[in-house]
């Protein structure tokens, strides 16, 4: 849908500036981008048109993002990798005041120390992102996964 | 004493040492597809809750085969093998659904709810369309059933007639371990996947050691969830083809402090910003707040807090293997213990805070191993011979399933 220039762009820089904070390993920088009772969630395609729509990461506060990037940090094990997010096709799907529902498509590559780099995940974001306090910030992001067979395990945010 | 598995020559017989190759090995993973996936021992494939109504099915695999779970208008459960019995083409595409009939797109062939044939295009010779003989039997050319039995609607499948019960499989702890999480009606909350190259009795062995647990999972160490004086348990068949364990504990909500926590060095003095992921309210009576029953070959039962799963093992290839995780609370369960339940769902599956590990480790052995097959595993933590119910930190429940993995295999 139509919406003012400026709106668009302030929203793609958005979607940009989540995937490179992920990528640059600026975790602790990541829940900025959503509001202090922001919702972030993982939900593989399988369990998307079924009821409840059961996540895999599931944060429903700054302070629960925050818990995730520390524990990455201090207590979890995973394979270690750089993290490549792609973000395309992004689109105002609804506004509601100073609230927009926006569409994009995801693609991770996941590049080993070795340098080989494999496709990690693909799916969609539905977003709800609110100007309410003047910058645009995510009042909910789920990413949904096509590739619901989690290649070995998920760490970084899709 | 030396003995071949394949061509795989095991050191000793005793669980203490296994050889690379078995995780590696294309002949062993064949042998292992006949001997255990299709031998006389039941393999799990699916929750009756997941196919309540007539004509639900899912389809499933049993070892690297695939088969459908099916429930007939009798209320009856099914299993049979998902190839059409004329071709061989995939049958039933869909991963569930409710349907009348299974119909292969091929040549519509099609089958009931049972697996049994009940109509094939141009049966009759209508010239110059073929048609079948007058003597072509369609009760001979139904899809291939395995035996099937439910325990408390956790439904289990086996090809082999000679299969003893499900309950003499099973024997006592392992039945009470899913009578306890089965006690009442439940219902599934969805589906987590994970795809592990690695070979899937590194899982196996993964869900019988306890050495790993505190040393590996950092998670409750770190934000003080962990309590190194909770008591375990421990049980097993009398074949030590399973494994019950588990762990006793107090409220997982209350932080960690000095008293509950003892001596333990791993404490980092973090605690969670937001703890509403450990909000719950126990399910049970008995204390237990850890089970994790792993029933050889194909599943893992767990309960840890309020998450409640069945871990269905998938192996693909010697070097790959699927995790499928169902996810499930309790039919009654009311609207703040299915939120309590789809929060902590955070902690386990693939993106599990303390689970995630698992699926790197068995990672890290697989890319480690491919040279070398004849050298070993060392498996010698605890003591070789202690009474297994009181040893429950030690690897002995890994060594006594390898003795039995190479009494069938061998």
């Amino acid at each position: 849908m139509n919406v003012a220039p400026d709106i668009y762009n302030a929203i793609l820089a958005l979607e940009y500036r989540y995937a490179r904070l992920l990528d640059d390993d600026r975790l602790e920088e990541w829940p900025e981008l959503f509001v202090e009772r922001g919702v972030y969630k993982v939900i593989p395609r399988e369990n998307w048109h079924r009821e409840p729509k059961l996540a895999i990461l599931f944060c429903d506060s700054r302070a629960m993002m925050l818990d995730r990037v520390r524990s990455l940090r201090t207590a979890n094990i995973y394979n270690i990798h750089y993290p490549r997010h792609v973000v395309t096709n992004v689109e105002v799907i609804a506004t509601r005041g100073d609230e927009y529902d926006v569409a994009a498509a995801f693609t991770v590559y996941q590049t080993d120390l070795e340098g080989q780099t494999k496709l990690f995940s693909v799916g969609q974001y539905l977003d709800v992102i609110t100007f309410a306090e003047g910058e645009p910030r995510f009042r909910e992001k789920l990413a949904i996964c096509d590739t619901f067979n989690i290649p070995n395990l998920l760490a970084i945010p899709l | 004493m030396s003995q071949q598995t394949a061509d795989v020559a095991w050191p000793v017989t005793d669980g203490t040492r296994v050889p690379f190759e078995i995780y590696t090995s294309q002949d062993v993973f064949d042998r292992e597809q006949e001997r255990i996936f299709r031998g006389p021992l039941w393999n799990y494939v699916a929750l009756e809750a997941e196919i309540p109504a007539p004509g639900d099915f899912k389809t499933s695999f049993v070892g690297d085969t695939p088969v459908v779970v099916s429930r007939a208008q009798d209320g009856g459960v099914h299993v049979f093998v998902n190839r059409c019995a004329h071709r061989g083409a995939t049958v039933q595409r869909q991963a569930w659904g409710n349907t009348k009939e299974h119909r292969c797109v091929y040549h519509q062939w099609c089958y009931d709810r049972r697996g049994d044939l009940i109509s094939v295009p141009y049966r009759r010779a209508n010239m110059p369309i073929g048609g079948y003989a007058p003597d072509f039997d369609m009760t001979a050319h139904g899809l291939r059933k395995l035996h099937v039995a439910s325990r408390k609607g956790v439904i289990f499948a086996t090809f082999d007639p000679a299969a003893p019960s499900l309950e003499e499989f099973l024997e006592e702890p392992l039945l009470d371990a899913i009578d306890r999480l089965f006690s009442r009606e439940v219902r599934v909350l969805g589906h987590m996947r994970q795809r592990i190259h690695g070979n899937w009795k590194l899982y196996v062995e993964n869900t019988r050691d306890p050495y790993h647990a505190a040393l590996l999972h950092g998670f409750h160490a770190t934000f003080g969830t962990y309590r190194s004086n909770q008591k375990g348990f421990r049980g097993h068949d009398r074949a030590r083809a399973h494994s019950a364990g588990g762990k006793y504990g107090d409220d997982f909500a209350k932080p960690a402090t000095a008293e509950t926590v003892g001596d333990d060095n791993y404490i980092s003095g973090y605690s969670l910003s937001d703890p509403s992921l450990m909000e719950g309210r126990p399910d049970f009576n008995d204390n237990i707040n850890l089970a994790i029953t792993s029933i050889f070959p194909s599943v893992v039962v767990q309960q840890i807090m309020n998450t409640l799963a069945t871990r269905h093992i998938r192996p693909k290839a010697p070097d790959e293997f699927e995790l499928y995780w169902t996810y499930f609370g309790y039919a009654d369960d009311d609207a703040e213990t299915t939120a309590a339940r789809l929060k902590q769902a955070n902690l386990v599956g693939p993106a599990g805070l303390i689970s995630m590990e698992d699926g790197e480790a068995v990672e890290l052995i697989q890319r480690a191993i491919v040279r070398d097959g004849k050298d070993c595993a060392f498996l010698e933590f605890g003591p070789v011979n202690a009474d297994p119910d009181q040893d429950t930190q030690g690897e002995d429940a890994v060594r006594a399933f390898w003795r039995y993995y190479q009494g069938i295999m061998v």
